[in-house]
């Protein structure tokens, strides 16, 4: 086995653990959302995301349109493509098309922080190893959380229920924690989707654009009054 | 919810996924230079995921009030760094616990 393959590999073992209870979860929920078993198990095959397709999931049993069901996929998985850009100043100048075709398919959060890690220009046979075990572990833990979906008891579907919301909390606390400026946009963006939500006139804007404006809007303000310094950038 | 409903949405979440993984990679290849965008683009995950967890959160369970506690347990195990699999699996514990006695 080519020994660039071999790191990638190891790089992505502890990504592929962790996935396993995430993704437990997104095929649990599908599941008890009323999604057939298949279909569940087809959204993590294809879409291999956790916000994105945890949203697109819960629009596509609220019986939300395609296009609202698109844009707001698109906005969750905007920050792909600043990881996508800043891979593609780290990867080798030589690698064909075709395999970059490939790899992009497995850039996620976790891989693209391992990838960004690595010492020196990446090889396509380190993405492929890197890919490969993330990939696995998320498809395995969707399949299992979709069959197991029915038999766990009552209580214990609902108290899951809050499995995804804990983990995209666990994602931007400690990121507030270590800035002010994300702190306040989070905050901009939350007091944005409360309005929309519970101020009657401006309620019947459905959840999805609500986030988007939301997200959008925030993000906007953000990067206007708090720029990135050049120097804030590793790549 | 018909099959050709569920393709299409599968579809349409796949193709949203695999663009902005793949454009960059493959057809940019060039840095972006406006400070605004990078910026726009940095500040984002954290804007959608606020704006996705709250409120909604506090009506993702039984009832508000183990939803509540359920929050309150996941800010404080994040505040402390733990990892995505510990704060979901306090979070949910709590939830349940709480649920016991409602």
């Amino acid at each position: 086995m080519q020994s660039a393959f071999k790191e990638g590999l190891k790089g992505g073992l502890p990504i592929g653990i962790g996935y396993f209870p995430v993704s437990f979860t997104f095929g649990f929920l599908a599941v008890a959302g009323g999604l057939d078993v298949w279909v569940g198990i087809f959204i993590s095959l294809t879409n291999l995301t956790s916000a994105g397709q945890f949203a697109g999931m819960n629009l596509m049993i609220a019986g939300a349109g395609y296009g609202e069901i698109a844009l707001t996929t698109f906005v969750i998985n905007l920050r792909y493509m600043l990881m996508s850009l800043a891979l593609s100043q780290k990867i080798e100048k030589a690698i064909p098309l075709w395999k970059r075709l490939i790899f992009a398919f497995g850039i996620t959060d976790e891989t693209f922080v391992i990838a960004s890690m690595k010492k020196g220009p990446i090889k396509a046979g380190y993405m492929f190893g890197l890919i490969l075990l993330p990939i696995v572990g998320w498809n395995l833990g969707t399949i299992c959380g979709c069959c197991i979906s029915n038999l766990l008891p009552e209580a214990l579907q609902n108290a899951m229920g809050i499995a995804l919301y804990a983990m995209f909390i666990a994602l931007i606390v400690p990121a507030a924690r270590d800035s002010f400026k994300i702190l306040l946009i989070i905050v901009m963006a939350v007091t944005i989707t409360c309005m929309f939500k519970y101020v009657p006139l401006l309620s019947f804007i459905s959840s999805g654009f609500r986030i988007i404006i939301a997200t959008v809007t925030a993000a906007a303000i953000g990067a206007w009054l708090f720029p990135k310094e050049e120097a804030d950038y590793e790549y | 919810m018909s099959t050709e409903r569920i393709m299409i949405c599968i579809a349409v979440m796949a193709l949203v996924t695999y663009i902005p993984r793949v454009l960059p990679v493959t057809v940019f290849r060039k840095k972006i230079k406006s400070r605004f965008w990078r910026s726009f683009l940095d500040y984002t995950p954290y804007a959608v995921l606020g704006a996705l967890t709250f409120p909604d959160i506090f009506y993702s369970t039984g009832h508000t009030v183990s939803a509540a506690v359920g929050a309150i347990v996941a800010i404080c195990l994040g505040y402390f760094r733990k990892s995505l699999v510990v704060v979901a699996v306090a979070a949910i514990a709590a939830v349940y616990i709480v649920e016991m006695f409602l």
